[in-house]
């Protein structure tokens, strides 16, 4: 039982894609959980449900919008050939985008939690001290909340590995641009290679254990030092 | 008596801060404040007479204020401008400590003395430390300190801002007894040490007597009096703490030292009192106070009573109490006055009405500053 050049091509890829995913996300998801975690607005409601919808709906509901909105006579389909670059589906970059809107709230939750138990009092006293809008987020934000976004960097990098739905939808089984190792599994089971199939599946398996354990460990050692991220 | 304020000098405040719907015309603060530029103002008042709002006011924590405010000349909020709250020149000590857990002491002091608009130096930065006594916990974690020692760390905080305001938003309430009387020293000293006008929001007479100037008294939301401490503290209109709390402030100055009978002798605008000898205080001007339950008046002076004050002086009004069986009564005794409490009976056996000459006898009067 061992890893062929192909299995180790789609695990790389696989890391690729979710270390992209996970930066952009922590880029992108940080305004709307900061926004959501402080607005009074009428619309935090709706708009937590749309961050929400990838945990209910199945990948497929998701990969069938997608694949249209990107599609060639889609909208972002249309603007991406606008700007020369083709069209996203059954490429890399494709499934970054894919894997972003289905991570989305896996990378929202814990940072919007941790920005609301930090509560108000913080920025207010940075403010009193001098400190202007950036330097708050920089030195009273980002440490105070750091459990949330580690919390929301470690989920949302599993959840994109861990992907399968979603992926064959928008990128089919492309090696080495769109093969990862979900598909690269099932890929296996459907040529009855069982041998590849449970060499891989363990792979996943010891990987999956050992970041829900980092989480855990490192949520229950916050705790203890009295530096929570929600509740 | 406090000066009059000079032009452009002081602290001008007028903020009104809605409640609800903007048509519905109800304030939760509808204020206008003129306070000396130095020394400490005691904002005053119960739970939800809005001090606490109108400080936030002040440091601009509230959006939706709306009024002007100029502090020693400077614009900080009209109509047409709003200094946002790390642009303007403050230091805020909130009520409970507000430390970041993520710095040590000494990094909370540092976040400061990085954004203060002046230049911290080391002598400086020693001498808050020292006046604040916090040498030995520098290196600790607000969680590893006491409620005592965070506050004093908060307030050495908001002074290496060197700000030209200090608000204080009841920093003794979340502490217990021992503690307060722990910081009560530390606040004396910082108004002896540091010449910055210091805003006191507090809801307790014993703090507000040992540390105040000048004193603004809230309730509802608006400015029910300001003034000078002696001035306030000795009008029987107003709701200065419960009635076993009512009492005139004197400003005296100590004459004699009586070292057979451990008294000393101060004299104050209108009379002379003995008082028991308080021996390390090298300060000339005391600041004693004579509660409303320890004057009782007689019409003829008695030398044969235990009591060793005794004064003459004049009805100047006569109050209702709260206790249909109370009255307050207020005292002229040369340029000062006093407060006493009395029953509505004595009031009617000994005939007293207003500008009535009596004789005014003190069982006991404290020093608190």
């Amino acid at each position: 039982m061992s890893l062929t050049d192909g299995d180790m091509a789609t695990i790389w890829l696989t890391l690729r894609l979710a270390t992209t995913v996970t930066i952009l996300l922590l880029i992108f998801a940080t305004p709307i959980a900061w926004w959501l975690a402080r607005t009074h607005s009428w619309f935090k409601g709706p708009v937590s449900a749309i961050v929400a919808l990838p945990l209910v709906l199945p990948p497929t509901v998701l990969g069938f919008y997608l694949l249209l909105a990107m599609g060639p006579n889609g909208p972002i389909g249309q603007f991406t050939q606008a700007l020369g670059l083709g069209t996203l589906p059954f490429t890399f970059w494709g499934l970054v985008v894919a894997s972003m809107v289905y991570s989305l709230p896996f990378v929202v939750q814990p940072i919007q939690n941790a920005i609301e138990a930090m509560g108000n009092r913080p920025l207010e006293v940075a403010a009193t001290l001098g400190a202007g809008p950036i330097d708050r987020f920089f030195t009273v934000v980002l440490p105070l909340a750091k459990p949330g976004f580690m919390t929301a960097s470690i989920l949302g990098f599993a959840h994109t590995v861990g992907e399968f739905g979603i992926v064959l939808m928008i990128g089919g089984s492309i090696p080495g641009e769109t093969r990862v190792v979900s598909v690269q599994i099932y890929d296996h089971v459907e040529a009855l290679e069982y041998a590849q199939a449970h060499a891989l599946s363990g792979v996943m398996i010891i990987f999956s254990f050992t970041v829900l354990l980092l989480l855990y460990t490192f949520q229950r050692k916050r705790k203890a030092v009295g530096m929570t991220y929600g509740r | 008596m406090v000066d009059k304020i000079e032009c452009g000098k002081g602290i001008q405040a007028r903020f009104q801060l809605g409640y609800g719907q903007s048509a519905n015309k109800h304030f939760e603060l509808d204020v206008e404040i003129d306070i000396p530029g130095q020394g400490i103002t005691a904002i005053f008042g119960g739970s939800g007479s809005g001090k606490t709002s109108l400080l936030r006011c002040i440091a601009g924590l509230e959006k939706n204020a709306t009024g002007c405010l100029k502090v020693n000349g400077e614009l900080w909020q009209d109509a047409a401008v709003f200094v946002a709250t790390h642009k303007r020149s403050l230091g805020y000590v909130f009520q409970e400590a507000s430390l970041f857990e993520h710095l040590t002491a000494m990094g909370n002091l540092r976040y400061a003395i990085k954004r203060s608009h002046q230049t911290t130096s080391p002598e400086l930065l020693a001498q808050v430390v020292s006046v604040m006594g916090i040498e030995g916990i520098l290196s600790q974690f607000p969680q590893q300190l006491s409620g005592g020692e965070r506050q004093r760390v908060a307030i050495a905080r908001a002074l290496l801002c060197q700000p030209k305001l200090l608000l204080m938003d009841e920093p003794l309430a979340s502490l217990d007894t021992p503690r307060k009387l722990e910081i009560l020293p530390y606040l004396e000293r910082l108004r002896s040490s540091f010449k910055i006008p210091i805003l006191y929001v507090s809801h307790a007479v014993d703090e507000i007597v040992r540390l105040a100037d000048h004193v603004v008294i809230m309730q509802q939301g608006k400015v029910l009096a300001q003034g000078g401490i002696t001035e306030l503290f000795s009008r029987a209109d107003l709701p200065l703490g419960v009635s076993n709390e009512v009492g005139a402030i004197l400003k005296c100055k100590i004459v004699q030292r009586d070292k057979q009978w451990h008294l000393m002798r101060v004299a104050f605008d209108g009379g002379e009192l003995w008082l028991p000898n308080v021996e390390n205080n090298q300060n000339n001007t005391q600041r004693i106070r004579v509660l409303a339950s320890d004057v009782s008046l007689t019409l003829t002076p008695h030398s044969d009573s235990s009591i060793l004050n005794v004064l003459s002086g004049q009805i100047a009004e006569i109050i209702n109490d709260d206790d249909p069986a109370m009255s307050l009564v207020r005292l002229k005794v040369g340029d000062s006055y006093l407060l006493a409490r009395l029953t509505q009976k004595s009031l009617q056996n000994l005939a007293l009405t207003s500008g009535k000459d009596i004789w005014i006898q003190i069982k006991s009067a404290a020093i608190v500053r």
